[in-house]
C-alpha cells in the first residue's frame, strides 16, 4: 500500500514535528515511510497516551507521544478549592498508588505551615506509602508482562494486589482512591486488623513475589523480547530529569528516601537497588528488587510502631474529632471555619518531593495566606519520564514500543494531570 | 555547600544578574534577570561545586500583577550535593518571552511547552513549541488567573449525539 | 416448564425473540473504555476474585467490531470525547454502553474546564454505575441489570428503553464470593 503524497495530508503541528524530526539514521530508496497512529485507545493498559510513529517497515525512524486526553485540570481546580478540599483530588493523580499521592501532598502543605506530626502518624504515613509502592509495582511488572504476551502475570499480581486492596479497605474505607491522610495527621488511627492482616501478607508475600519472578526470569521469549530495548544513557537520563526506577536502571543511585529523607525513612534499613544496562529488562528487575525492600521496610516499621496521638496538636489547622465538634464550643468553630474558609498559611511558598513507585512527585505551591493556593503545581515524574520516549524508540521495531512504554510505567492520570 | 555560599558563588560570578533571593523553610530562591537565565543555567550545572544537572520541573506562575505579571519557576536539583535551587524569572504580560533553558537542560522542554499551553508564555529558541495538554485549536491559556473555571462555553468542539 | 418439556419430549417449544435475547445477555463482549482510574477496577473485575467471564463476559476484546457493549470507565474530557464517539460509531448494532463512575455519568468531582459533564451529551447510554471507583460487585450488578434490561426490550428493530441508574450501596441480592 503506497504513501499518500504528502500535499494531500493536512499538516497539523504534530505532524509536522513528527516530520522535523531527524531521520537520517536509515536511508531509505524506496521511501516507504508510513506514519502510524497507536491512538489514545489502545490495549496496552496504560492509559490514554497518543503515540504516532513513522515507520519504515517494521523498524521505527521517529516518534512523536501526544499527552492531553485525560487532562483534567487540577491545578486550576487547586486554585479554587481549600487545601483540605484537594486531598481526595490527589487520589486519582496516580491511581494505582494512591496513599503516596496523598502522603507527597500533606508534606508539601505541612512543610508550608510548618508543623510536625506525631512520630505514631509518621511511622503510618511510611507503612502506607510503602503498601502503595508494592501495590504499584505489582501491577506494573504485571501489565509489561501481559504486554509482552504472558498474560498469567497478570492475574497473578492482581491476586497480590487484592490482599493489599483488603488492608486499604478495613484501614480507610475505599479499595483505593482512599484520602487517608490528613493536614497534621491521619484520618483515622491504624487498628490492630490491619496488623494482623499486614503480618499474614508479608509471610506470604515472598514466595508469592519469587513465583512470579520464576515465571519470567528465566523465559526466553520475555527475556530476548525485554533485553537491549529501550536504552537511555545515563547522561541522557541525568539530562532528560528522568527519575525513579528509570534513573536507578542506568546505574544512578538516586533515591529520595536515602537523599533527602522525609517522615522517618533515616531509621529503617534498606538497600537502594540499581542496575548498568538501563534497557526494559534491566527496569523490571530494578522494580521486583525494590518490592523486595519495600518488604523489608515494611517489616522493620511494623515492628517497631509507637504508641500515641496520631494528630498533631494545632487546633487551627488540624481538623477536630467528630464527637467533640457535636458536643464542644471550640472545636465547632474550629471545624467551621476550616471547612468554609480554611487554614490561614504564611505568604511564601515551597516545593515538597517524595519517591513515589514511578518517580519524584513534588508539589510546588505558591500561597497568598488565604485558605486556597495562589498556584499549585504538581511535578508528575510520568510527564517527565515520558520525555525520554522518542530516544527510546527510536531505531526499534514496533513490537518493541510496547515492552519499552510497559518498562517506562506511565501513568496518565498524573502525566496529564 | 549550604544555602548561604551557593548564592555567594553565583553573586560573585553574575554580580549583575541576581536581582533578588529569598529563603523560606530551607529554600533557596533566586531571582534572576530574564535574559541571563541561559547564562546562570549553564553556570549553575557545570560548575564542579555546584553541579545543579537535574531540572525538577519549570512552571509559570501568574501573579497577576499590573506589571510583569507572570513569573517562571525552575526547580533544579543537584545529584551530588543533594539539594534543590529555584530559579524565578519575571516576564511582562506585552512581551511574554523568555530564552529557552533546553540548551542547558534538555529535559525542560515539555514543560516549557505546558507553560507556553497554560500561561501564553512564549520560549525563545525552543525547538518545538506546541501546545501539549489542550487541543491545538484552543485559543485561549487556561491557567491564566482571568480565564473562568468552567471554561468559555464552545471553545471545544463536543461530538453531536 | 420449558425445561420439563425438553426431558419429557426431547425438544422445547420458545419464541424466536426470547432465544436471541437469552443468547445476547449471556454473551455480552465488553469494549472496555478504560481511561483512568476506573480502569483499574475493571481489571480488577477481570481478575480471578470478582471474575466477569461468569457472566460471559471475558473476552475484552479491544477493537469495537466485536464487542456488545462499551464500558466507559474514566473521565472523558473534550479531546478524549471525539474518540470515545468514533469508538461507539464503529460498533456494530446491537450495542449497549455502560457509563462506569462518577466521571463518566456526569463529570464525577472534576468540575473544571476541560472535562464534559456527562457522557450522555454525546453518546446513549443505558446503565449508569455509581461510584468514584465502583466497587467491582457494583460493576457485576450493573452488567446484571444490563441483562435484565436486554430480555426485556424488544430483539429487532428500535425498542430501546429508558437507562437504568445504579446507586452505590444497593442491597445485595446476590453476596460476594468469599476470598
Amino acid at each position: 500500500m503506497a504513501a499518500r503524497p504528502p500535499e494531500e495530508i493536512k499538516m497539523t503541528p504534530i505532524l509536522k514535528a513528527l516530520e522535523d524530526q531527524d531521520t537520517s539514521f536509515t536511508y531509505d530508496p524506496l521511501e516507504n515511510a508510513m506514519v502510524l497512529n497507536m491512538g489514545p485507545q489502545h490495549p496496552a493498559t496504560h492509559g490514554v497516551l497518543r503515540l504516532l510513529v513513522k515507520l519504515d517497515g517494521e523498524t521505527v525512524v521517529a516518534s512523536v507521544p501526544e499527552l492531553g486526553y485525560l487532562h483534567r485540570g487540577y491545578e486550576k481546580i487547586a486554585e479554587n478549592s481549600t487545601y483540605h478540599e484537594f486531598i481526595p483530588h490527589t487520589d486519582r493523580l496516580d491511581y494505582l498508588s494512591p496513599l503516596s499521592n496523598n502522603v507527597g501532598y500533606v508534606l508539601a502543605v505541612e512543610k508550608l505551615l510548618g508543623i510536625e506530626v506525631p512520630e505514631r502518624a509518621q511511622y503510618i504515613r511510611v507503612l502506607v506509602c510503602e503498601m502503595a509502592r508494592v501495590a504499584s509495582h505489582l501491577v506494573a511488572v504485571g501489565s509489561m508482562g501481559m504486554d509482552v504476551g504472558a498474560l498469567t502475570v497478570l492475574l497473578w499480581t492482581f491476586r497480590e494486589r487484592e490482599k493489599l486492596l483488603d488492608i486499604f479497605d478495613v484501614l480507610c474505607g475505599a479499595r483505593f482512591t482512599t484520602s487517608y491522610t490528613r493536614i497534621g495527621g491521619l484520618q483515622r488511627d491504624w487498628p490492630d486488623q490491619c496488623t494482623a492482616m499486614l503480618d499474614i501478607f508479608l509471610k506470604e508475600f515472598d514466595e508469592d513475589l519469587a513465583e512470579v519472578e520464576y515465571l519470567l526470569r528465566t523465559n526466553r521469549i520475555f527475556v530476548d523480547r525485554c533485553e537491549g530495548v529501550g536504552y537511555v544513557s545515563q547522561a541522557d537520563c541525568i539530562a532528560l530529569g528522568l527519575t525513579g526506577p528509570l534513573l536507578r536502571a542506568a546505574g544512578v543511585p538516586h533515591d529520595l528516601r536515602r537523599d533527602n529523607p522525609y517522615l522517618v525513612y533515616g531509621k529503617f534499613d534498606f538497600n537502594v537497588v540499581t542496575a548498568t544496562e538501563s534497557d526494559a529488562l534491566a527496569r523490571f528487575y530494578v522494580r521486583i528488587a525494590e518490592m523486595k525492600e519495600s518488604a523489608r521496610i515494611l517489616r522493620q516499621a511494623l515492628g517497631t510502631l509507637p504508641g500515641g496521638p496520631f494528630n498533631a496538636m494545632e487546633p487551627k489547622r488540624v481538623l477536630p474529632k467528630k464527637e467533640r465538634t457535636y458536643t464542644k464550643m471550640e472545636e465547632l468553630i474550629h471545624d467551621f471555619m476550616l471547612v468554609n474558609i480554611g487554614i490561614d498559611p504564611p505568604v511564601g511558598e515551597v516545593y515538597q518531593a517524595i519517591e513515589s513507585s514511578k518517580g519524584e512527585l513534588g508539589f510546588y505551591i505558591v500561597s497568598d495566606g488565604t485558605g486556597q493556593p495562589w498556584r499549585m503545581k504538581i511535578r508528575s515524574p510520568s510527564m517527565s519520564n515520558l520525555q525520554s520516549l522518542p530516544m527510546m524508540l527510536k531505531g526499534g521495531m514496533i513490537s518493541d514500543i510496547v515492552a519499552v512504554i510497559g518498562s517506562v510505567d506511565p501513568v496518565m492520570g498524573e502525566a496529564d494531570k | 555547600m549550604n544555602n548561604g555560599q551557593i548564592l555567594d558563588k553565583l553573586k560573585g560570578r553574575y554580580p549583575e544578574s541576581i536581582i533578588g533571593s529569598d529563603e523560606f523553610r530551607g529554600d533557596l530562591t533566586v531571582n534572576v534577570r530574564k535574559d541571563d537565565i541561559v547564562r546562570v543555567g549553564e553556570f549553575l550545572r557545570s560548575d564542579p561545586d555546584l553541579s545543579f544537572d537535574l531540572i525538577v520541573d519549570a512552571c509559570g506562575v501568574d501573579m497577576y500583577r499590573p506589571e510583569e505579571r507572570f513569573e517562571v519557576v525552575y526547580n533544579i536539583y543537584s545529584l551530588k550535593n543533594k539539594r534543590y535551587i529555584r530559579l524565578k524569572v519575571r516576564v511582562g504580560e506585552e512581551d511574554p518571552t523568555v530564552p529557552t533553558v533546553t540548551g542547558v537542560w534538555p529535559g525542560a522542554n515539555w514543560h516549557e511547552r505546558e507553560t507556553w499551553d497554560m500561561f501564553g508564555i512564549k520560549f525563545a529558541g525552543h525547538p518545538d513549541l506546541r501546545r501539549l495538554y489542550m487541543p491545538e485549536e484552543f485559543e485561549h491559556h487556561p491557567l491564566r488567573k482571568d480565564f473562568p473555571l468552567m471554561g468559555i462555553p464552545d471553545s471545544l468542539p463536543l461530538p453531536r449525539r | 416448564m420449558a425445561i420439563e418439556s425438553l426431558q419429557r419430549d426431547g425438544f422445547l417449544t420458545t419464541r424466536l425473540d426470547e432465544v436471541i435475547k437469552w443468547a445476547r445477555k449471556n454473551s455480552l463482549w465488553p469494549m472496555p473504555m478504560g481511561i483512568s482510574c476506573c480502569a483499574i477496577e475493571m481489571m480488577a473485575t477481570a481478575s480471578p476474585r470478582f471474575d466477569i467471564s461468569r457472566f460471559g463476559s471475558e473476552v475484552m476484546r479491544f477493537t469495537p467490531r466485536q464487542c456488545d457493549v462499551m464500558i466507559v470507565a474514566g473521565t472523558v474530557n473534550y479531546k478524549m470525547a471525539r474518540v470515545v464517539r468514533k469508538i461507539y460509531d464503529q460498533m456494530p448494532e446491537p450495542k449497549w454502553v455502560i457509563s462506569m463512575g462518577a466521571c463518566a455519568s456526569s463529570g464525577g468531582m472534576f468540575r473544571s474546564y476541560a472535562v464534559v459533564q456527562g457522557i450522555d451529551q454525546f453518546i446513549p447510554v443505558d446503565v449508569f454505575v455509581a461510584g468514584c471507583p465502583p466497587r467491582p460487585e457494583n460493576l457485576l450488578h450493573a452488567l446484571m441489570d444490563l441483562q435484565k434490561k436486554i430480555q426485556g426490550e424488544a430483539s429487532m428493530g428500535r425498542g430501546r428503553g429508558l437507562p437504568i441508574y445504579i446507586p452505590e450501596n444497593p442491597e445485595p441480592a446476590i453476596k460476594a464470593q468469599p476470598a
